[in-house]
């Protein structure tokens, strides 16, 4: 069975609700996702896709910058992006 | 300092007990047996300083708890310093004594979150549970403003043997308050609860239906609120990694001060605990004897020093190990590996319909 692909509006502003912050803590080495009674150590990729997550730039935005940034193919971008913006979404880390 | 070559970790959780003092009664309340009075706490500016120190420590977020936070009337102001010290806030209430307004003053002031606890999925028996009438009532109306203000909220549910039949009703009732999270928070038995043990604890078939029962609330409500739960202790087969591994991820002050590694610490008498009257907390964490006495790995004994399973949950709980065991330096009895698990079989079958001792 096929993994269903995730589809996202390309004009959706993802954006981290209230009470989810990311924040870079010296003292913890670095950036870290504060939600509630939670904290997560994003891995680079995610970072950068939180970093995005504004609320301001479209879904579409998002991956043109990223497919720009790491000269990867838009398509690829798009779909793993979508993945991990719909799993943040599950776990009420971000609003689509 | 380090043990088996690790260095001294940085704490990322502070639970701020600001005061011991709560309306409610409930039979198992972490607050120890002996509560502190109004007289010993600590000020507003005793508490500015002491989140500086946190974050300074690299402490990411601090649970505001008691206690009912709601009983200071300093409240807003503890809510200000911590934010403004770069905290994330946290606010662990009963609902009573939290006012429609001081929520506002509360939400303005930066707070992040909101923890309620709910007793049961009806009034009477939740009521009941926490000794105070009215209770319930007045949790659902704050819960609602929490929403209205747009600040998450997280329904904290504890279950023992009078609600665990109801699990899903609990997840029901935090769905239709608009929470975002859950916990199902199995009673611990350390203090209050200990003392009404043989109250509170559920059956194995109880426990059984309830884990089914979670697991497919997960499934049917992925996405809309995210559930939390842990096995409960006496009927599980490892123990919990508690706190996290002891001075390792989190540290707890209680409303005079004193600084424990976790809320049932002074449960072990042979502890010294350091007061934030008299020690930075940068030197607490590192070098009072409470914060030493079981950290890292090497005073583990066997069967835990051997363990595949050493620096997962090293070595369980040390408040439980002494409660079951006399013993602090034991394994945590909740282990089947350990030696003394049989008498945490022997408790667990131990259930009496008796009153409850509220917690007063």
């Amino acid at each position: 069975m096929n993994e269903p692909v995730t589809v996202i509006a390309s004009d959706a502003r993802p954006r981290l609700p209230r009470g989810v912050r990311l924040v870079n803590n010296e003292a913890q080495g670095g950036w870290v996702l504060l939600a509630p009674e939670r904290v997560f150590k994003p891995d680079p990729i995610a970072l950068e896709i939180l970093k995005r997550c504004t609320g301001e730039a479209t879904f579409g935005a998002i991956v043109d910058d990223l497919a720009a940034t790491f000269a990867a193919p838009r398509e690829r971008i798009a779909t793993d992006v979508a993945a991990m913006l719909r799993s943040l979404a599950d776990k009420q880390l971000l609003e689509l | 300092m380090a043990t088996n070559g690790s260095t001294l970790h940085k704490p990322l959780g502070l639970l701020a007990e600001l005061t011991h003092r709560c309306p409610l009664g409930c039979p198992y309340c972490s607050n120890p047996l002996a509560l502190e009075g109004r007289a010993d706490e600590l000020d507003t500016a005793t508490w500015a300083r002491v989140f500086g120190e946190a974050a300074a420590l690299g402490v990411l977020q601090v649970h505001l708890s008691g206690g009912e936070p709601g009983a200071r009337r300093d409240l807003v102001d503890i809510t200000k310093s911590a934010n403004k010290a770069g905290l994330y806030t946290n606010l662990i209430t009963s609902a009573v004594g939290i006012t429609d307004k001081t929520l506002g003053a509360l939400a303005e002031s930066g707070l992040d979150h909101v923890q309620i606890s709910i007793q049961d999925s009806e009034a009477t028996s939740a009521d009941h549970i926490a000794g105070y009438d009215g209770a319930f009532a007045r949790k659902r109306a704050l819960a609602a403003e929490v929403v209205r203000l747009k600040l998450p909220l997280t329904v904290n549910a504890v279950m023992h043997r009078a609600n665990i039949d109801h699990v899903g009703e609990m997840v029901d009732l935090a769905l239709a308050l608009g929470a975002s999270r859950v916990e199902i928070a199995h009673v611990q038995y350390y203090g209050w609860a200990l003392k009404n043990r043989a109250g509170l604890m559920p059956t194995r078939e109880q426990v059984e239906r309830a884990v089914a029962a979670v697991d497919e609330l997960r499934k049917r409500h992925h996405g809309k609120i995210v559930i939390d739960a842990v096995v409960p202790d006496y009927y599980a087969r490892y123990p919990k990694p508690c706190v996290g591994g002891w001075g390792r991820r989190s540290l707890n002050i209680t409303p005079s001060g004193k600084v424990l590694p976790c809320h049932a610490a002074e449960s072990i008498p042979e502890l010294e605990f350091w007061n934030v009257r008299d020690h930075s907390l940068a030197e607490i964490w590192q070098s009072s004897p409470a914060f030493m006495a079981f950290r890292g790995t090497d005073w583990l004994p066997e069967p835990c020093q051997s363990c595949e399973r050493r620096d997962i949950d090293f070595g369980g709980c040390r408040c439980q190990a002494f409660a079951i065991t006399g013993d602090a330096r034991a394994t945590d009895p909740v282990c089947h590996l350990s030696p003394h698990h049989a008498r945490v079989v022997e408790l667990a079958a131990v259930r009496q319909e008796q009153d409850y001792a509220y917690r007063r």
